[in-house]
């Protein structure tokens, strides 16, 4: 078949040296991007663009170099919430679920295999759904309209009940939160602006990537300083991968999440953090059997791994085919493309097959050389640990500002992270989890989007919500999601009252 | 090129890097684009393209530093030259006609006269979209059902309802004889961008799409959407002179998407001469010209007191009809 030869000469192109190089030296800069917070792909790639320009690379050397880094990110995100409880850029929130439990109990070095492994499973397998149905799952990424995007960001959002730990009314509050923050900001249908205060900062609303670092960095830093066992106060022990090989790899969930991760990530407009949150919760559901998810269980740490590098791969389908930008840093490259001439779109398979399978190729590469240099780097990762909290956390602080800052040239970004910081700082004092609030706060923009944009196509008629089989479909497993909590909860109280009663 | 010649290129493209991060300009010693966006889109595009000729062809010696500003379509990098900047020589923004209807709806803090205008380079074409199944062959069968029932199709595009796609569809309407009571029933969808639009109407999802040609070129040139109209002066060059106009088939409109800079309100004369001189510069370049037409734009120039002019007369033109169609009061 033809795509076997494509793929050779795909292959003739990513091993040649000089790209070769390339792709080393954009895994190990998209490692350090991810890892420190508050720089994620998105920006990681916009500021290596400059240097594709000025070394004057050349459309497959810069598609690269840029994708390297792309996957680099993915890889290097989970570093900092294995280690120190804050992602380092959206996707890595659901890592810090299991992985800083782990690390706490002394298997920080574990947690960063199991997820090197997992990413490299899910970023491969992702990258063989690219090569052997890009062009079939572009057309099927259609069918995708305003209502569907809907029932799925409303599945999803019914999902965040899943991930909260503890008090349900907590996880309940944190996410509606989530969701009024999410409205903050000019009315993308309407151009009204909303809770902004005529202050034109707040127009475009809340930055994420602002909030993601105030609820966590910020906050981190808080709990230490008035409490100093906060975080970490203890030395924690660390050093070698202790665990055989065996124990370190967990096919089914892999696997499983992999599959999701890549099929949300061909829908444009989901992305890598819905993929990894479904990918965690989707694992939970199916295997938490001892209730050990959340206290540092290794599958929490392998399936949102698998699913936010699968959805990464996921991705480029659509950037690639449609010229569709699925997320962020697919914009960015999809930006670039067009300043080096390159059309993305339906046309681009058949006009430019030896850039598109030579990038297809350098991803394959890129993949392996993440993990050849990422386990090996676990011992030095992991020995950041043994830096006393009170020089790691000032320093962490100080990243998180500059990074920040050097990204949108605004004090205002500052003042907000820091207000956010101080309302994660009281939430985490009385009892609440800041997933389910940064979920809302992501989930929030695009569900109420497509709601609007179902409403203006039909006019006004909210039948349209439920006119497809394929929104129907995902509209009752919302349901089934909710009424199966509900009767948990309750068979859980009635049994509690039960074992109360003489 | 060898190995070893590249690597060299390597070092000295991360120190440019690092030189890039230090501080701001254009006429000046640092030449600085804001793009008031996101990296990725147009105006992003805009920075990036220009900055990199500009130092391509000599007319800077330093390299453009990219700023990005993302915020409500432009106000915000527009509220910071206006506070901060306004004499800053060093610093062009990039601006198209989104922005000027932005400034004309009044959602920018200031008119157009709080900037100088130094130029444009090119515009890109708007385009009235169909799937290529569709049963409307041109525009004239679109609009005689669109007369009949205003919610006949469902509309979109990469702006939203009164921003420059909606609007450039309503021009169209409006010249066909529609009144304010029916634009307003028009259905309109706004996505992310044209690409998006325009997979959304693939998918079935709305009729019609009315965007930037250069962005969904693609789609016109696989054939899987039918172009209606260009809404051009007249035919395009190239590779898309099969489209016909809007104005050939009876429909008055011209609406394009132009592509160009402002900078300070208060930037010395000289400085500012400078930039249009520049600007100038590399538009004559044959780059420039490739560039542009390899993504889409159409080379297009105006500079200077003549663009100011052309800047203040659009603001007004989009003014009156944003009025007239109720978008504004």
């Amino acid at each position: 078949m033809d795509i076997v030869s494509s793929l050779g000469s795909g292959f003739g192109v990513a091993l040649q040296p000089y790209n070769l190089g390339l792709a080393v030296i954009g895994c190990f800069l998209g490692t350090v991007i991810g890892a420190l917070p508050g720089i994620g792909p998105v920006n990681g790639i916009a500021i290596l663009i400059p240097l594709a320009f000025s070394l004057k690379l050349t459309p497959i050397e810069s598609m690269i170099l840029l994708t390297s880094v792309y996957y680099g990110t993915m890889f290097g995100g989970r570093i900092s919430s294995i280690l120190l409880n804050i992602p380092g850029d959206a996707p890595a929130v659901m890592t810090c679920l299991d992985g800083y439990p782990m690390a706490l109990k002394g298997r920080a070095a574990d947690a960063l295999a199991i997820s090197a492994i997992s990413s490299f499973v899910g970023g491969t397998l992702a990258t063989i759904g690219l090569t052997i149905c890009a062009p079939l799952l572009a057309s099927a990424a259609i069918y995708f309209g305003p209502p569907e995007y809907f029932a799925l960001f409303v599945l999803a959002v019914v999902a965040v009940g899943g991930v909260g730990t503890g008090n349900p009314a907590k996880t309940l509050i944190a996410g509606i939160l989530g969701l009024v923050l999410s409205t903050v900001g000019i009315d993308p249908a309407s151009g009204v602006p909303r809770f902004t205060f005529d202050s034109f900062e707040l127009y475009d609303g809340i930055d994420f990537v602002v909030a993601a670092i105030g609820l966590f960095a910020i906050s981190e830093f808080l709990m230490f300083l008035t409490d100093r066992e906060g975080g970490q106060g203890k030395r924690l022990p660390v050093g070698q991968i202790r665990s055989s090989f065996r124990d370190l790899i967990f096919p089914a969930a892999t696997l499983r999440s992999s599959a999701l991760g890549f099929v949300i990530g061909v829908l444009p407009g989901a992305g890598a953090t819905m993929a990894s949150f479904l990918g965690y919760t989707l694992e939970k559901k199916l295997s938490d059997k001892d209730g050990t998810f959340g206290k540092g269980d290794p599958r929490g740490v392998a399936a949102p791994e698998a699913a936010d590098n699968a959805a990464a791969g996921g991705n480029l389908v659509p950037m690639l085919t449609l010229g569709i930008p699925g997320s962020g840093a697919t914009a960015i490259m999809l930006g670039m493309l067009v300043t080096l001439n390159i059309q993305p779109g339906p046309l681009l398979f058949e006009r430019q097959p030896e850039l598109i399978w030579g990038l297809v190729a350098a991803l394959y590469v890129s993949n392996f050389i993440l993990l050849v240099m990422n386990i090996p780097l676990v011992g030095v990762f992991a020995r950041l640990l043994t830096i006393p909290t009170r020089y790691l956390m000032p320093f962490v602080v100080v990243v998180s500002y500059v990074g920040v800052y050097s990204i949108s040239n605004s004090p205002f970004d500052l003042l907000l992270m820091t207000l956010f910081g101080i309302l994660g700082f009281v939430m985490r004092k009385m009892g609440f989890s800041m997933i389910p609030l940064v979920l809302g706060m992501l989930l929030g923009g695009p569900m109420e989007q497509n709601l609007r944009r179902a409403m203006q196509a039909s006019g006004g008629d909210w039948a349209i919500l439920v006119q497809s089989p394929l929104s129907v479909g995902l509209h009752v497993v919302s349901i089934a999601m909710i009424a199966a909590a509900v009767t948990f909860e309750l068979r859980g109280r009635r049994r509690a009252r039960a074992a109360a009663a003489p | 090129m060898t190995i070893r010649t590249k690597l060299g290129l390597a070092l000295k493209g991360a120190l440019v890097l690092g030189a890039a991060f230090a501080v701001s300009g254009f006429a000046g010693p640092k030449p600085e684009c804001i793009a008031p966006a996101a990296p990725g889109g147009g105006w992003d595009f805009t920075c990036r393209t220009v900055g990199r000729l500009l130092q391509e062809l000599k007319i800077v010696d330093r390299p453009v530093q990219v700023v990005n500003m993302p915020g409500a379509v432009g106000a915000v990098a527009f509220a910071h030259v206006a506070e901060n900047r306004s004499k800053d020589g060093n610093l062009i923004v990039a601006a198209s006609s989104v922005g000027m209807t932005q400034i004309a709806q009044r959602r920018y803090p200031g008119d157009a006269d709080k900037m100088r205008w130094v130029g444009m380079l090119g515009a890109d074409a708007g385009v009235v979209l169909v799937k290529a199944d569709s049963p409307y062959k041109t525009l004239g069968d679109l609009i005689t059902a669109m007369k009949g029932n205003p919610a006949v199709a469902v509309t979109g595009g990469s702006s939203g309802a009164g921003g420059y796609d909606h609007l450039r569809l309503l021009l169209v309407a409006r010249a066909a004889g529609m009144g304010a009571a029916d634009l307003r029933k028009i259905r309109w969808v706004q996505f992310d961008g044209g690409s998006t639009a325009v997979t959304q109407m693939l998918g079935g999802h709305i009729g019609v799409v009315t965007t930037d040609l250069g962005e969904i070129s693609g789609f016109v040139e696989s054939g899987q959407v039918r172009a209606l109209a260009v809404l051009t002066q007249d035919r395009l060059p190239g590779k898309f002179a099969n489209l016909p106009t809007a104005r050939e088939q009876g429909f008055d409109v011209v609406g394009l998407n132009w592509r160009g800079f402002y900078t300070g309100g208060q930037v010395a004369d000289g400085d500012y001469d400078k930039m249009v001189a520049g600007l100038k510069r590399l538009y004559d370049s044959p780059e420039w010209k490739e560039t542009a037409q390899k993504s889409g734009l159409t080379p297009m120039w105006s500079g200077g007191k003549e663009f100011e002019a052309f800047a203040r007369k659009s603001v007004n033109d989009l003014r009156e009809l944003s009025r007239d169609i109720g978008v504004i009061k």
